[in-house]
C-alpha cells in the first residue's frame, strides 16, 4: 500500500482540477492579451476562477488578486515591494515577523537587513504560537509592514490572524500574511481580519504547481517585482498562467466551500487524531506545540531515540511519504527552524516526523500507517545508542 | 552550480546499495556483555562519541585481546540517519581482526570506500560524508579508553575538514604554494569544504573552531607579510620590478656607486637619478649629468650604454637610461 501523508509539502491534483485545466493546453490556448477569438476564448474561464478565488478568501471586487508563480513569489513582492514603496522612498525602516515563516519569508527578511532595512523575528511560545499583545509590543513607530503566517507548514500552529490585523490597523501598520497552509484547512477571510495582504499557492488545496496568488487590498500600492508587459492590471508581467490560473480557482472552489471545510474539520481532523494517538501510546513521543489550535490535517510528533531521516527512511521502505524537521534530512543539512524555535530539548531537535493529511486519506491507510510507524520506530530505537534499549549502565555518557 | 545541483532533494538516489542494505539490516549491530568479553578472555570497551541534540551519536563495543591488543568481536548502536548507522556498520566490521594500533588508522574515508558499490563511484552524496566522520571519531575514543590516553592523542595534525580529512598544514601549504585567493580553489585543490560544507564558515550545519574563510584570510595576510619583510630584509629577494620606488631609487644608486661613479668623477664629472617611472613594459629611469659629464660627447652615446648595460644587468632587463 502507498499512503501519501505529507499534503503540507504537496498535494495532489485533484481529478476535477485537472478536468478544468485541460482544454487550456490543446484546444484554447491562445493568449489571453490577443485581440482575437483564440485568445478572447480564455477569458470567460479566466473571469470565473477570479470570482472563485476572490469568493474563497472573501475578497472584495475593489481588491486585487494578482496571479502568481507560488506563495514564494508572493512573499518576495510584498516584502520586497514595502521595502521600495516604504522604507527606501519613505520614511519607514522596521517589519515585524516571526522566527517560523517559511523561508521564502525568513530568507526574504535576511536579503533586506543586508540592504539596512531592520527585521525583528519574533520568537514563539511552548505553544508554537505567537500572541497577538506580543506584536502590538514590537511595532515601532517606523514600521512598515507586520508579515505573519496564517499556520505553520510544520505544526500546523495557528497564529491569531484576526487579532492582528486588529492592532496593525490601529497602529497603521501594512499586515501580510502568508496564508499557504490555511487557504481550504479553515475559513479564510482578508477583509473580516483587515488584512493588506495574503500570499498563497494553488499546489497546497489540491491545485497545480507553479501558481499561486497574492491578495492586495484596494487602495494599496505595490512596486511591481515584474516589469514588462501590462498583464494583471499592470502589476505583474508576463503572460498569465493560463491552465494554472483555472486550475487554482477550481481548487479554491473545492475546497473552501462551507461542506468542504466542514469535511476537513470533521473527517480529516478524525483521521489526523486517530493517527496521532495511536502514535503518542508509544512511550517518549510528543506532539511539538501541543495538540491545541491547530490546522485539521497537521501533526508534528518527536520520537525520542529516533533520528528523523532514518525514520523517513523506513516508512519510505513501507510506501508512506512523511517529512521531517530532522537537519540530516534536507539536502543543505539546515536545522529546522521550527524544532530550534522550540528549543527547550535540544535532545528533540533530530526526532521530529511530520504526517500531514489530506482529504484524500483513508481509515484504511491511516490503521496502515500506524502498524508500519509503530514497526519503524521498534526497529530503530533497537538500534538507537541514545534510546532506553542501552544498558543503564552506559546511559550517562550521552 | 551546474545541471546537476538543479533538481534537489535526491540525496537518496545517490546511496549505494551496501549503504541501503546496510541501513536496512545492520550486521554488526547489538552490544557486547561485560560477560560475553569475559568468556572471550578480553577487556570489553565501550566508547560513546556524538549526542543526540547533534543528530548523530554513535556507541561502539570492543572486545579486545589483552594479549595481543587484538578486536576480536565489535558492535554498534547509533542514533542518526542512513549513513550514520551504515557507516557504523561498516565501520565496526573493518575493526573486528585489527589490533588497537592498526584500527586508529582507519578514517571515515576507509569507511566510505568500503561501503562504494564500484571503486569509482562514491557511496554517500557529498552532504551525507559528515554522517560518516563521527565513525572515525568513535575509534579513537575507543582505542583512548584502552589505552588509557586522551583520544586526540592519536590525531597529530588539526584536521581542519573532518569529511575530506584535510589537516590544517595541508590548507596553508596549498594556499601559499599556488597562490589560492579564493574558498573554492581550496576547494578544487584539497576537497577541504565540498562535502558538508560546515567548515567553510561559520553558520553552516557544525560549530567549528577554525573556518577556511579565516585560514584563507590570515594565510594570504601571512604571505603579505613574508613579502614585506622580504624586501625589506634583503631586497635582492624581491625582484626589482615589484620593489616600491624608494626601493628601486636605492639599488639604482647602488650599482651606479658601484660600477660607474668612481669613473666619472676621475674625469671631473657626476650623475643624479631624477625619477624612475613604468613605462608600458620599461623602466625608464631618468638621469642627470653633471660637471665635466654636461657636453661630454660621449655621455648620451658610450657613458649612456654603459650605464644602461650595467644596470641592466644588475637589475632588470626593461630598463632604459634616459638623460634629461
Amino acid at each position: 500500500m502507498k499512503v501519501y501523508l505529507d499534503n503540507n509539502a504537496t498535494t495532489k491534483v485533484d481529478e476535477s482540477v485537472f478536468e478544468a485545466m485541460k482544454p487550456f493546453f490543446c484546444e484554447i490556448y491562445g493568449n489571453p492579451n490577443s485581440l482575437h477569438d483564440f485568445g478572447a476564448g480564455t477569458h470567460k474561464k479566466m473571469a470565473q476562477a477570479l470570482d472563485y478565488l476572490y469568493d474563497g478568501i472573501r475578497a472584495n471586487d475593489e481588491d486585487d488578486i494578482v496571479i502568481t508563480s507560488g506563495a514564494t513569489e508572493s512573499n518576495n513582492w510584498v516584502l520586497k515591494g514595502v521595502w521600495i514603496d516604504e522604507i527606501m522612498h519613505g520614511e519607514k525602516k522596521h517589519i515585524v515577523t516571526t522566527e517560523v515563516e517559511h523561508p521564502a519569508i525568513t530568507a526574504t527578511c535576511k536579503f533586506l537587513e543586508q540592504q539596512g532595512v531592520e527585521v525583528t523575528y519574533l520568537p514563539v511560545n511552548e505553544q508554537g504560537t505567537i500572541e497577538a499583545h506580543t506584536v502590538r509590543d514590537f511595532i515601532r513607530d517606523d514600521t512598515a509592514l507586520v508579515s505573519i503566517m496564517w499556520a505553520n507548514n510544520e505544526t500546523g500552529k495557528l497564529f491569531p490572524i484576526e487579532e492582528i490585523g486588529q492592532i496593525c490597523r490601529e497602529k497603521d501598520v501594512l499586515f501580510h500574511s502568508d496564508a499557504t497552509q490555511a487557504i481550504g484547512k479553515l475559513p479564510v477571510d482578508v477583509v473580516r481580519c483587515n488584512l493588506d495582504f495574503i500570499s498563497f499557492s494553488a499546489h497546497k488545496f489540491h491545485g497545480p504547481k507553479g501558481v499561486g496568488g497574492l491578495y492586495i487590498k484596494a487602495g494599496r500600492k505595490l512596486t511591481p517585482l515584474f516589469h514588462g508587459g501590462e498583464q494583471m492590471g499592470g502589476r505583474r508581467a508576463g503572460t498569465v498562467d493560463v491552465a494554472g490560473m483555472i486550475g487554482m480557482g477550481e481548487a479554491m472552489k473545492l475546497v473552501t466551500s462551507p461542506g468542504a471545510l466542514a469535511h476537513e474539520e470533521n473527517y480529516v481532523r478524525a483521521l489526523r487524531d486517530k493517527l496521532e494517538n495511536a502514535i503518542l501510546e508509544m512511550e517518549d513521543t510528543v506532539v511539538i506545540g501541543g495538540t491545541e489550535n491547530r490546522t485539521p490535517n497537521t501533526t508534528l510528533i518527536s520520537i525520542r531515540g529516533v533520528e528523523g531521516e532514518a525514520m523517513l527512511w523506513d516508512l519510505n521502505q513501507n510506501g508512506i511519504g512523511a517529512s521531517t524537521g530532522s537537519a540530516c534530512a534536507s539536502e543543505d543539512l539546515e536545522a529546522n527552524p521550527v524544532m530550534n524555535a522550540f528549543g527547550s530539548d535540544s535532545e528533540l531537535a533530530h526526532t521530529g516526523v511530520r504526517f500531514s493529511l489530506s482529504r484524500y486519506n483513508t481509515m484504511e491507510e491511516i490503521e496502515y500507517a500506524i502498524e508500519k510507524i509503530k514497526g519503524a520506530i521498534k526497529r530503530l530505537r533497537g538500534i538507537s545508542s541514545s534510546y532506553a534499549y542501552a544498558p543503564e549502565s552506559h546511559k550517562s555518557g550521552l | 552550480m551546474a545541471k546537476g545541483d538543479l533538481i534537489s532533494g535526491s540525496i537518496w538516489d545517490e546511496y549505494s546499495d551496501v549503504v541501503v542494505d546496510r541501513m536496512n539490516n545492520p550486521r554488526n549491530l547489538g552490544e557486547i556483555t561485560e560477560e560475553q568479553a569475559e568468556e572471550m578472555g578480553a577487556e570489553l570497551i565501550v566508547a560513546d562519541f556524538g549526542a543526540e541534540s547533534c543528530g548523530d551519536a554513535v556507541r561502539l563495543y570492543w572486545a579486545v585481546d589483552k594479549k595481543t591488543d587484538k578486536i576480536l568481536e565489535a558492535k554498534f548502536k547509533s542514533f542518526g540517519c542512513g549513513t550514520a548507522i551504515a557507516s557504523s556498520d561498516v565501520m565496526t566490521e573493518l575493526c573486528v581482526g585489527k589490533t588497537v594500533d592498526e584500527a586508529v588508522k582507519i578514517t571515515n574515508i576507509d569507511v566510505e570506500k568500503a561501503m562504494r558499490d564500484n571503486p569509482d563511484t562514491p557511496a554517500v552524496p557529498p552532504q551525507k560524508m559528515h554522517c560518516s566522520v563521527m565513525a572515525y571519531d568513535v575509534i579513537k575514543k575507543a582505542a583512548g579508553i584502552y589505552k588509557g590516553v586522551d583520544a586526540e592523542s592519536f590525531e597529530n595534525e588539526y584536521i581542519v575538514c573532518e569529511c575530506a580529512r584535510v589537516s590544517l598544514d595541508t590548507i596553508k601549504e596549498v594556499i601559499k604554494l599556488n597562490d589560492l585567493k579564493t574558498i573554492e580553489e581550496i576547494t578544487d585543490y584539497t576537497k577541504a569544504g565540498a562535502f558538508c560544507k560546515s567548515c567553510i564558515e561559520p553558520g553552516g550545519h557544525e560549530d567549528r573552531d577554525i573556518y577556511l574563510v579565516d585560514i584563507l584570510r590570515e594565510t594570504r595576510a601571512e604571505m603579505e607579510a613574508d613579502k614585506i619583510k622580504n624586501a625589506t630584509d634583503s631586497s635582492h629577494e624581491v625582484a626589482f620590478a615589484q620593489m616600491t620606488i624608494v626601493q628601486k631609487l636605492k639599488e639604482v644608486e647602488k650599482v651606479i656607486d658601484e660600477n660607474i661613479r668612481e669613473m666619472l668623477v676621475m674625469d671631473g664629472g657626476n650623475v643624479e637619478i631624477l625619477d624612475i617611472k613604468e613605462n608600458g613594459g620599461h623602466i625608464d629611469i631618468y638621469i642627470k649629468y653633471l660637471g665635466a659629464c654636461v657636453g661630454c660627447a660621449s655621455a648620451n652615446t658610450g657613458t649612456l650604454f654603459a650605464i644602461e648595460d650595467i644596470l641592466k644587468k644588475k637589475l632588470d632587463e626593461n630598463i632604459r637610461v634616459l638623460p634629461l
